[in-house]
């Protein structure tokens, strides 16, 4: 729907100071960027900050680890399934390598663990491809411009942007492997956005001091998801792909190591054993458990199981305590709540505005200090627009845009974001956005160091399950790039793990009959409580109510 | 094993409520699922709508944002001969639609080396020969969630305009509607992507500088200094961090930084 009457009053006053604020930006003034020390003074309010949203993790290797509620309750939650009724001398499938997640870090380690000539299944919970990758807008930083940029300025772009407590070995790679990563993208047929000469094009992200940022459109994610997706569809007797069949639970063998998961088929209901030399966690994010009620820009399946199923296995987390909220969530109109308007509408120079029609804050903050200071400018100082249904959100000016790089280029740089409000009525090159921060990433994740390995062997870990290389917060494009980075490495790892380091052994899922067991024992009330969680229950609660006969384990049938 | 947990209860009753706050006087709409007839809020998409029906959905969702091509769908409304489509997570719903989602559809998929095969008419004939029994009909193109003209980009490939196809069918998201509605049994979305992967690697000029990149860093031209950042302190680091010169925002593509350390200026 367009914007009400009473929006289309307030976006007059965003034009009447519009002039001016191009004006400004062509002469190269910029609101002022805060300093380090306002940075820890406006993340007050970010949602990290609010302590009742937290608590104490009472079992396993982060005992006393204070955490979001949401993932909590993962946490202290029995297995869905109870490992008795589960007979593992029936194997399903056999692989060398069983990959979970079919999402970017999944589908970049099966085409690498199959370059070393072994044989791959991955497991998904919905279709191939589905997955917070596939809905990456922004870009892949990448310091591939010699003459202005080299991985020493992404690593310290990197680090400030983490609050320099990310894992300098994990960004050290993730730098260095960069440019490697653009050249295979592009090498696969990935089509980025270039000039006429091949040169990337590029833009800033925030907290970037050097302009690394490659996109593909306005559809980066999806480019490279489609492009992978279908160059695994390529070998298909040495990449097989499960869909509807999300991993649920990790079994071990009595060597110690990973062995492979119980898979549970969402469709025929039944639960699938797979037994595997080597295990790749690529399950994703987690921005389906709403912390804090906030909306979110994630996919349908990104409920963070792999977290929980790791650490059952004894495998630690790392900055958990960390959530990434996306400063640009659209909030209007209502059917596009929580969608993400990507960062590069700010790196192209569009202002972040209040109901007065003024800058509050530099645009390109890194993405926690824009979000806090958006929170402040709607709570604290009630500056926030307010739309029918009780939404609030500040102006993002997209029509700066054509006005400062020309006719055509919203259109031209944003063609999916553009069909979008198109579609509802509205014209993002002549009105502004309604915006809030909306949950994004999972910073956070299972521990693993710079070749994937965790302390569980057999087990290798990469993407946004993976905790430690953001810190306690991500740059725009390192979630691309880690994917990237990442899954390529833990396919490689994972190949070589099966073909020189597996030892076979008996299967096992006595890892969980002791989690139970500490669950237990820290007398923890579980309330029925299981995880992992898989999807979201977004059903209506009444017609619930009614269904008299019908039996759920946690959200699911 | 426990049912419905006393959390989820909870939660749900919450969660009726912030349904209720949120659509206060909402005017109810009937619709029609698979011809079954339900009452929804308005101001719902067809994907919501559902959820609010009471399905919850396993088929059908993906991304919930436009982009992942999950949740392809048709409807029509009673009098009319139009078979109309859209995505369930983009589409607000109307009264009086008839809706079914088609969350699959078969559809082949050649298998090759992109690397080897040439960016020409002929590889395409080669692996979708199907495309020339194209009517010329244009359901495609209205079967296209994506507004993207279908037919245009595959009278492109058959006429070997790999760049033009390419460019055309880049917003596509592979929800495969025009396949299932193609009187010529196309896989329209395959023969789209092939055109984009043969125009990335074979059409467009590569990136010659990222190469460049690639060797500076495998000769090691910058391990020693990123080596010394690793082992800085937080106050070492963040006064590093905070003297790094920033890129202007208005700067032409050549920008060149005042301090050259730390990068390779041939």
């Amino acid at each position: 729907m367009p914007y009400t009457p009473e929006l289309k009053k307030l976006i007059k006053i965003v034009e009447k100071t519009r002039s001016k604020r191009i004006e400004q930006k062509k002469r190269g003034e910029e609101f002022p960027a805060m300093s380090l020390k306002e940075h820890e003074e406006i993340l007050k309010y970010h949602p990290d900050f609010k302590e009742e949203g937290r608590s104490e993790i009472k079992v396993g290797p982060n005992k006393g680890y204070r955490i979001a509620n949401e993932m909590i309750s993962l946490f202290h939650a029995r297995s869905r399934v109870n490992p008795d009724l589960i007979d593992l001398s029936k194997v399903h499938y056999e692989t060398d390598v069983l990959i979970l997640g079919g999402g970017g870090a999944g589908t970049a380690a099966a085409l690498m663990a199959r370059e070393q000539g072994v044989k791959v299944l991955i497991a998904t919970k919905l279709r191939h491809g589905d997955a917070n990758t596939m809905m990456a807008e922004g870009g892949i930083q990448a310091a591939t411009k010699s003459e202005k940029d080299s991985p020493y300025y992404h690593y310290l772009d990197a680090m400030g942007g983490g609050h320099f407590k990310n894992d300098p070995e994990l960004v050290h790679t993730l730098v260095n492997e960069a440019p490697k990563v653009m050249s295979w993208l592009e090498k696969l047929g990935a089509m980025f956005s270039k000039f006429e000469d091949g040169r990337l094009k590029s833009l800033h992200g925030g907290g970037t001091s050097r302009k690394r940022m490659h996109y593909a459109g306005d559809i980066t994610g999806a480019e490279i998801m489609r492009t992978i997706r279908d160059e695994a569809k390529n070998y298909p007797d040495e990449i097989k792909v499960l869909e509807f069949s999300p991993a649920v639970e990790l079994i071990l063998n009595d060597q110690g190591a990973c062995a492979g998961a119980v898979l549970y088929n969402l469709e025929t209901e039944e639960y699938i054993i797979v037994k595997a030399k080597a295990t790749v966690m690529a399950t994703g994010g987690s921005g389906r458990l709403h912390i804090q009620n906030f909306m979110t820009t994630n996919h349908y399946g990104a409920t963070g199981d792999g977290l929980i199923m790791g650490y059952r296995a004894g495998v630690p987390i790392k900055f958990l305590h960390t959530v990434q909220y996306h400063p640009t969530g659209a909030v209007f109109p209502e059917q596009a709540e929580g969608l993400l308007i990507t960062e590069k509408f700010r790196g192209a120079g569009a202002n972040v505005l209040n109901i007065e029609g003024e800058q509050f804050v530099y645009e390109r903050e890194p993405r926690d200090v824009e979000a806090s200071a958006i929170i402040r400018e709607c709570t604290a100082r009630k500056k926030g627009i307010t739309t029918r249904t009780g939404m609030v959100g500040v102006w993002l000016d997209s029509p700066m845009i054509d006005i400062l790089k020309g006719e055509g280029t919203v259109r031209n740089e944003f063609p999916g974001k553009w069909i979008l409000f198109h579609r509802y009525g509205i014209d993002i090159t002549k009105e502004p956005m309604l915006v809030y921060p909306t949950l994004h990433y999972q910073n956070g994740g299972l521990e693993i160091n710079n070749k994937g390995e965790t302390v569980l062997p057999g087990l290798i870990v990469g993407g946004e399950v993976s905790g430690g290389v953001h810190g306690e917060n991500r740059l725009m494009g390192n979630s691309l790039l880690d994917v990237m980075v990442y899954g390529r490495i833990a396919g490689m790892t994972a190949a070589e793990y099966a073909k020189k380091k597996f030892k076979a052994g008996r299967l096992t899922l006595d890892h969980v009959r002791k989690y139970h067991h500490t669950l237990e024992e820290a007398g923890i009330e579980l309330d029925g409580r299981v995880s992992p969680m898989i999807l979201p229950d977004y059903s209506n609660p009444e017609v619930r109510k009614r269904q008299l006969t019908t039996h759920y384990i946690g959200t699911l049938k | 094993m426990v049912e419905i947990s006393v959390e989820v209860k909870k939660g749900s009753q919450e969660k009726a409520k912030r349904l209720q706050d949120k659509h206060p006087k909402e005017k109810r709409v009937p619709i029609f699922i698979m011809g079954k007839k339900y009452e929804v809020p308005d101001s719902l998409t067809i994907q919501k709508a559902l959820e609010y029906a009471g399905y919850q959905l396993i088929r059908g969702c993906g991304c919930r944002g436009g982009i992942c091509g999950a949740c392809g769908t048709v409807y029509r409304f009673p009098n009319s001969y139009r078979i109309e489509v859209g995505l369930a997570c983009q589409t607000v719903v109307e009264p009086d639609m008839y809706i079914t989602q088609i969350p699959f559809f078969p559809g082949n998929k050649a298998t090759y080396n992109i690397e080897k095969l040439e960016p020409t008419g002929s590889s395409i004939a080669a692996m979708y020969p199907e495309i020339f029994k194209c009517v010329g009909c244009g359901t495609c193109t209205r079967s296209c969630p994506m507004d993207i003209d279908v037919m245009d980009y595959i009278s492109k490939a058959i006429r070997g305009d790999i760049a033009g196809a390419a460019e055309l069918s880049f917003d596509c998201v592979m929800c495969g509607l025009c396949t299932a509605r193609c009187p010529a049994e196309e896989v329209q979305y395959n023969v789209a992507i092939l055109t984009r992967r043969l125009y990335g690697r074979h059409i467009a000029p590569r990136a010659r500088h990222i190469q460049k990149a690639i060797q500076y860093i495998e000769e090691g031209q910058f391990e020693k200094t990123i080596k010394q950042l690793m082992k800085m302190n937080r106050k070492e680091l963040e006064k590093v961090y905070n003297e790094r010169e920033i890129e202007p925002d208005m700067s032409e593509e050549f920008w060149t930084p005042k301090n050259k350390i730390n990068l390779v200026i041939e």
